[in-house]
């Protein structure tokens, strides 16, 4: 590879999303802009091998997809004959923002692909294209659809934005935190995805969760929102244990047994600052009440050292502000540790009762973890059964498949 | 990634002397250069009508060949095009841009990687 061409996919890789972002505001329109940006590459390929690479990538492709998009309006307008409707746009002066301008560009862009009027699976895909610079075909890949039902997503949500005329602005401090809801909603999905993955080879997705970091990063430095800070926090909580819950062969580590040395000590620090600046904040809400649960796990040496009374309270708080079946489920657990098997039995099989869990396989698998510890074999052996019914993803049915296994051995 | 951008239209209505069908015809005479100027362009080849077309096949052993297809009365593929595109979105914006896209349609494929394994059925 040439230097030329390695310097092109440097930029193609680094500023592709910021160039997008820009060209879309400067240009008001998605397709307008992504054309811009492919002509902007194709221009640089050219004029980057004769005249050397640009001091700065970034406003070199900018304004040369700008000005490669007017020069096609212009032709188009020639063929329209209203060419003279053009002369505003062509004497609009552009400069190369500053290093905070081309974040709001980025933050707009989020805001858009966010809005509330979009529906909640087309929110994701978008701001995945859009923002994160996923293609279609790995967004299909990490959310288990065809890649034709991605792209019609994209495009009828591209069709909504046009219509609708949504505006393309980071939303004043007024409507801001009913807006900034949705944005960091469809960043936590995105997280849970790389976190978790519902299916394929692998149990966790680096890039969605790099993205999503880096997303809400961006939204964190937009406001100080306890929920914002509280959503980065989680993540780079949960970020912190990644490589040690999976071993060398792929498969599941339970928490009990994760080295805990090797949990990332600078991101654990950097949440644990977050959460010390929302202690002022009077409303905790899920997020933020999440990091603070995850906080209490990363702080402890071990799980016999692990506050579990205090994780119980945490629960109790997040099943009144936001009360779900997988927060009772999570409640249930940590009362098993708190108070034994008998009593995590008793609240696993109440979170179940509350409805919503049936299918949901780890319901099943911590129902079977309780019966396990209770010596009830046979029912830990259903369960455990039905748990492995109901999963999908690879590393989590050897898991269960192993759980199993040793029961047996157990007779 | 590469895609096959397949173009349909009705032979009486691309032929069919309508301004519009002759602004498209007109505009497709030079329309790989478009996609040569905007890089995306790989290969691409329009098609006769499939008056001029035989179809063969080989059953035990034994080749038979047929006219036509003759099927005037719908849509017919009448071009093939392969582009580079990011990805199926970009694909698609850049096939809803053919001139054919506004008389018939334009059907996009992503071309098999061999190094993935084949659909299971």
């Amino acid at each position: 590879m040439s230097e030329v061409d390695a310097s092109l996919a440097t930029a193609y890789r680094q500023e592709k999303r910021r160039v997008l972002a820009t060209l879309i505001r400067l240009l008001g329109g998605f397709d307008a802009a992504e054309e811009a940006l492919h002509d902007a590459f194709a221009a640089a390929a050219v004029a980057w091998a004769r005249d050397g690479v640009p001091a700065n990538p970034y406003a070199w492709l900018v304004s040369a997809g700008r000005f490669r998009s007017l020069d096609r309006w212009r032709r188009r307008a020639r063929l329209a004959g209203v060419l003279s409707d053009l002369a505003v746009l062509a004497e609009t002066d552009w400069q190369p923002p500053e290093p905070e301008a081309i974040a709001d560009d980025e933050l707009r862009l989020i805001f858009v692909c966010c809005h509330p009027a979009l529906a909640e699976d087309a929110r994701i895909c978008l701001t995945l294209r859009e923002v994160g610079g996923l293609t279609t075909e790995e967004i299909a890949r990490a959310y288990l659809t065809r890649a034709p039902t991605i792209a019609q997503r994209i495009v009828r949500a591209k069709a909504r934005i046009r219509e609708e005329a949504l505006p393309y602005e980071v939303p004043g401090r007024a409507e801001l935190p009913a807006r900034l809801d949705s944005v960091l909603r469809v960043l936590y999905l995105i997280f849970n995805e790389g976190y978790a993955a519902t299916d394929g080879p692998d149990l966790t997705r680096p890039d969605l969760g790099a993205e999503a970091i880096r997303l809400a990063r961006l939204a964190a430095g937009l406001t100080d929102d306890p929920e914002a800070l509280g959503l980065l926090a989680l993540m780079l909580l949960h970020e912190a244990r990644r490589a040690s819950r999976i071993d060398a062969a792929g498969d599941l580590v339970l928490l009990e047994d994760q080295d805990r040395t090797t949990w990332d000590r600078g991101l654990i620090g950097e949440a644990q600052g977050l959460i010390g600046q929302t202690l002022a904040a009077r409303r905790a809400g899920p997020y933020l009440l999440q990091a603070a649960i995850a906080d209490l796990h990363a702080s402890a040496p071990g799980m016999a050292e692990t506050d579990w009374a205090e994780i119980v309270g945490l629960y109790d708080v997040l099943a009144r502000v936001e009360p779900s079946p997988v927060v009772a489920l999570n409640r249930a657990a940590a009362i098993g540790m708190r108070d034994g098997a008998a009593a995590g039995l008793a609240a696993v099989t109440a979170a179940m009762a509350g409805g919503g869990l049936d299918r949901y396989h780890l319901a099943h698998a911590a129902r079977a973890d309780m019966l396990r510890r209770l010596g009830r074999t046979g029912a830990a052996r259903e369960a455990y059964g039905r748990a492995l019914d109901l999963a999908r993803q690879p590393a989590e049915r050897r898991f269960l498949q192993a759980r199993l296994d040793r029961l047996d051995r157990l007779g | 990634m590469r895609y096959a951008c397949l173009i349909y239209y009705h032979p009486q209505t691309l032929f069919g002397g309508s301004p519009e069908a002759n602004a498209a015809l007109a505009e497709c005479a030079n329309y790989d250069e478009v996609l040569k100027g905007s890089g995306h362009f790989v290969s691409g080849e329009a098609l006769e009508l499939p008056t001029s077309a035989v179809t063969v096949k080989m059953r035990d052993g034994v080749a038979s060949t047929t006219d036509g297809p003759f099927m005037e009365t719908r849509d017919m593929l009448g071009g093939v095009i392969i582009i580079e595109a990011a990805d199926l979105n970009e694909a698609a914006r850049v096939a809803a841009g053919h001139p054919i896209a506004r008389i018939g349609s334009v059907e996009v494929r992503p071309l098999v990687d061999f190094s993935q394994p084949p659909p299971k059925f």
